[in-house]
C-alpha cells in the first residue's frame, strides 16, 4: 500500500476549505501551515485570469527530510506516509533545508518540526485526511496508488497525459501529484512575488525559525523554568501602522 | 495594484503565506568557521611535523591540540546552541540515523574532540613538566606520553572527514541547489589548510623561518585554490536553474554582494599576496596580518555561501 494524493487543480476554486480544515483538523498554529492554497494571476489586465494550488508535504518515495533527519523523527510508515515524531525532533532544522518543497515548518509552540501527515491519525481510524472530507469540488483526491482500482489510480489512468508532480528533477519521487498545472503554478521560480501577496501587508517572511521569543538561552533554560508558552495571542500584532497606505503595498 | 505590475506571460503570486526567512544563519556560518580553525590546524600541524624537526616548532606539540580543542568545543557549542532543543542532541548519539551525514558528522566530531583532549593533556603537562606535579591528571597524562604519538596519525586521518562531512549536510540539503556540488568538498579542505594554517601563524613566532614559510606557503596556496573556487562556482555556476537564480540575485548587486566581494578580497586576495611575499622575506608581522585577514574573509564567504540559497521561495 502506497497512499498518495492527487489535486485536479481544474476543479479547485480557491475557498481555502482544505486549508481551514488542515488547521483546524491539526491544530496548526498560527504562523503556520501544513497546506495552503496558492492564488497566482497570469497574464496582463484584462486578459489575466487566475489560478490556486494547493501546496502540501508530497511524502516522497526518496524523501530528502527522512534523509538528513539524525534522529529518525521523520520516518516512513508502512502505507507511506512520511510521519513526525515530535518527541524525537532535535529542532536542527536539517529537513527544512532538505525538503525541495518548503513543506516542512518549525512549530512556534514545540519548537520541533512539523509538517502535513496525511492525516495519519485519520487514515489509521479508517478516515479520510480532513482536507479531503472538506473539499466542496473534490478537487482532492486521496487513496492508495499502488491499487488500480482506487479512485485515485483511475484518476491517474483517466488523466495521463496531464499529470504532474512538483520538481520531479529532484529524483524524490513524490506522491503527491497535480493535473491541470502548469510550470506557473508548480514551479516556484515561474512567478513573481511582489512585496504585498500576503494577507497581512507587512508580514511577507517569517520573522522567526520556531518561537520567536524562544532565544538560545532559553534553548538552554527551557527544561528548568517556565518560559511562557506560545500561544496564538503571539502572533496577534498586525499593527500595519508603520507602513503606507494599502493601494500602495500592493495589497488585496 | 498588484494587476498593474503584470507584464505580458508573467505570473504574479498575490495571495499567499509568509514564507521562512534565512533559517541557518550566522550560527552555522560560525560553526563551519570554527570547525575549519579546530581540524586545520590538525591537518597543518601534521603536515609541518613532516617537513620539519619538532625542535624547529617548539611549543607546537601542545598548542597545536590546544587551539584544536578550544575551536572545536566553539563548533560543538554552536552546534547546540542553533537547535531548538538542545538537550535532544543526546537523541544523535540513543538513536542514530545513519543515512544522515549529521548523525555521522556528530558521532566522529564528538571521538575527535575526544582524543583532542586527551592530546591536549598529554602535550600540555608535557610541556610544562614543574605545573600540577602532585595532580592525579597530571601524573597519568605525563604517563601516557608516548600515546601522543599513536593516536596523532588517526586524529589527522580522523580530520579529514570531520572537515568534509558538512559538506555531506550541505549536499543532503536537497532544496539548496547551489549546495549540490562536489566543490563543495574541496571547498571545506580548502578552508580547514586556510584556517589551520592561519591559526598556527599566530604561534609561529619563535619557529624557523623555514618553518614559518611552509606556513605562508600552505596559507598561499589554500587562499589561492579557495579564491579560484569561488570564482568558478560564482561565474561559472550552470548546475540548476535554482542555482543560477541565487547567483544571479547577488550578481546583480542584490543582499551579500558586498559581503561575497569583501570576502574575497580580505579572505584570499590579500592573505595570498601577504603569504607570497613572506616567502621571500620574513616579516612576522605581515604573516599575522595575513592569517587576520583570512580568517575574517573565510567567515565572510562562508556566510554569504551558506545565506544565499536560502533567499529563494522553494514553493
Amino acid at each position: 500500500m502506497k497512499l498518495g494524493f492527487l489535486v485536479d487543480l481544474n476543479l479547485c476554486m480557491g475557498c481555502k476549505g482544505c486549508e481551514v480544515a488542515c488547521k483546524v483538523e491539526n491544530e496548526v498554529p498560527l504562523s503556520s501551515w501544513r497546506l495552503r492554497v496558492k492564488y497566482i494571476d497570469i497574464g496582463t489586465f484584462p486578459d489575466t485570469s487566475r489560478s490556486f494550488t494547493p501546496l502540501r508535504c508530497n511524502h516522497c518515495e526518496s524523501a530528502p527530510c527522512e534523509r538528513i533527519c539524525p534522529v529518525s523523527a521523520l520516518h516512513y510508515l508502512e502505507n507511506g506516509i512520511v510521519d513526525v515524531d515530535s518527541s524525537r525532533c532535535i529542532g536542527c532544522a536539517g529537513c527544512m533545508m532538505a525538503c525541495p518543497y518548503g513543506a516542512i515548518y518549525m512549530d512556534p509552540e514545540t519548537n520541533t518540526a512539523d509538517k502535513c501527515t496525511y492525516c495519519a491519525h485519520r487514515i489509521e481510524s479508517g478516515m479520510m485526511p480532513a482536507c479531503v472530507v472538506v473539499c466542496p469540488v473534490e478537487a482532492n483526491i486521496f487513496g492508495d496508488v499502488e491499487d488500480d482500482t482506487s479512485h485515485i489510480s483511475q484518476y491517474i489512468m483517466a488523466h495521463q497525459g496531464s499529470v504532474q508532480v512538483r520538481k520531479p528533477e529532484k529524483h524524490t519521487n513524490p506522491k503527491h501529484y497535480y493535473v491541470g498545472g502548469g510550470s506557473f503554478t508548480l514551479d516556484p521560480l515561474a512567478h513573481e512575488r511582489i512585496e504585498g501577496y500576503n494577507l497581512f501587508n507587512n508580514i511577507t517572511h517569517l520573522e522567526a525559525v520556531g518561537d520567536k521569543n524562544h532565544g538560545v538561552l532559553d534553548r538552554f533554560l527551557a527544561p528548568f523554568t517556565s518560559h511562557g508558552h506560545s500561544d496564538n495571542k503571539s502572533f496577534m500584532n498586525f499593527d500595519n501602522t508603520e507602513h503606507e497606505s494599502h493601494e500602495e503595498e500592493g495589497g488585496h | 495594484m498588484v494587476e498593474n505590475t503584470i507584464h505580458a506571460t508573467q505570473a504574479v503570486v498575490t495571495l499567499d503565506v509568509a514564507l521562512p526567512g534565512i533559517i541557518w544563519g550566522w550560527m552555522i556560518t560560525l560553526n563551519m568557521w570554527a570547525k575549519s580553525i579546530g581540524t586545520g590546524v590538525i591537518l597543518v600541524g601534521a603536515f609541518l611535523l613532516y617537513r620539519h624537526k619538532k625542535e624547529e616548532m617548539p611549543n607546537l606539540r601542545w598548542l597545536m591540540p590546544l587551539i584544536a580543542f578550544i575551536f572545536l568545543n566553539i563548533f560543538l557549542l554552536f552546534t547546540l546552541a542553533d537547535l531548538h532543543h538542545p538537550y535532544r542532541m543526546v537523541n544523535i548519539f540513543l538513536h542514530p540515523h545513519w543515512t544522515s551525514a549529521i548523525t555521522v558528522g556528530a558521532w566522529m566530531a564528538t571521538l575527535f574532540t575526544g582524543l583532542i583532549f586527551i592530546m591536549t593533556l598529554i602535550g600540555f603537562f608535557d610541556a610544562h613538566p614543574n605545573v600540577r606535579k602532585n595532580c592525579a591528571l597530571a601524573k597519568t597524562a605525563r604517563g601516557i606520553s608516548p600515546f601522543y604519538e599513536k593516536i596523532f596519525p588517526f586524529v589527522v586521518f580522523l580530520a579529514i572527514p570531520v572537515t568534509l562531512y558538512t559538506a555531506i549536510i550541505m549536499a543532503e540539503s536537497s532544496a539548496r541547489e547551489l549546495w549540490q556540488a562536489p566543490t563543495e568538498v574541496m571547498q571545506m579542505m580548502w578552508a580547514a589548510l586556510l584556517a589551520g594554517s592561519a591559526g598556527l601563524i599566530f604561534i609561529s613566532g619563535t619557529w624557523s623561518k623555514e618553518a614559518r614559510r611552509d606556513l605562508a606557503l600552505v596559507l598561499a596556496i589554500a587562499t589561492f585554490f579557495s579564491f579560484m573556487m569561488y570564482m568558478g562556482e560564482y561565474f561559472f555556476s550552470f548546475k540548476s536553474a535554482e542555482a543560477e537564480a541565487t547567483l544571479e540575485y547577488v550578481h546583480s548587486g542584490g543582499a551579500y554582494n558586498t559581503e561575497f566581494w569583501l570576502g574575497m578580497a580580505l579572505g584570499f586576495i590579500i592573505p595570498f599576496f601577504l603569504a607570497v611575499s613572506n616567502m621571500k622575506s620574513d616579516n612576522k608581522t605581515l604573516l599575522r596580518f595575513a592569517a587576520i585577514l583570512a580568517l575574517v574573509g573565510l567567515y565572510m564567504a562562508k556566510d554569504v555561501w551558506l545565506k544565499i540559497p536560502q533567499m529563494l521561495p522553494l514553493s
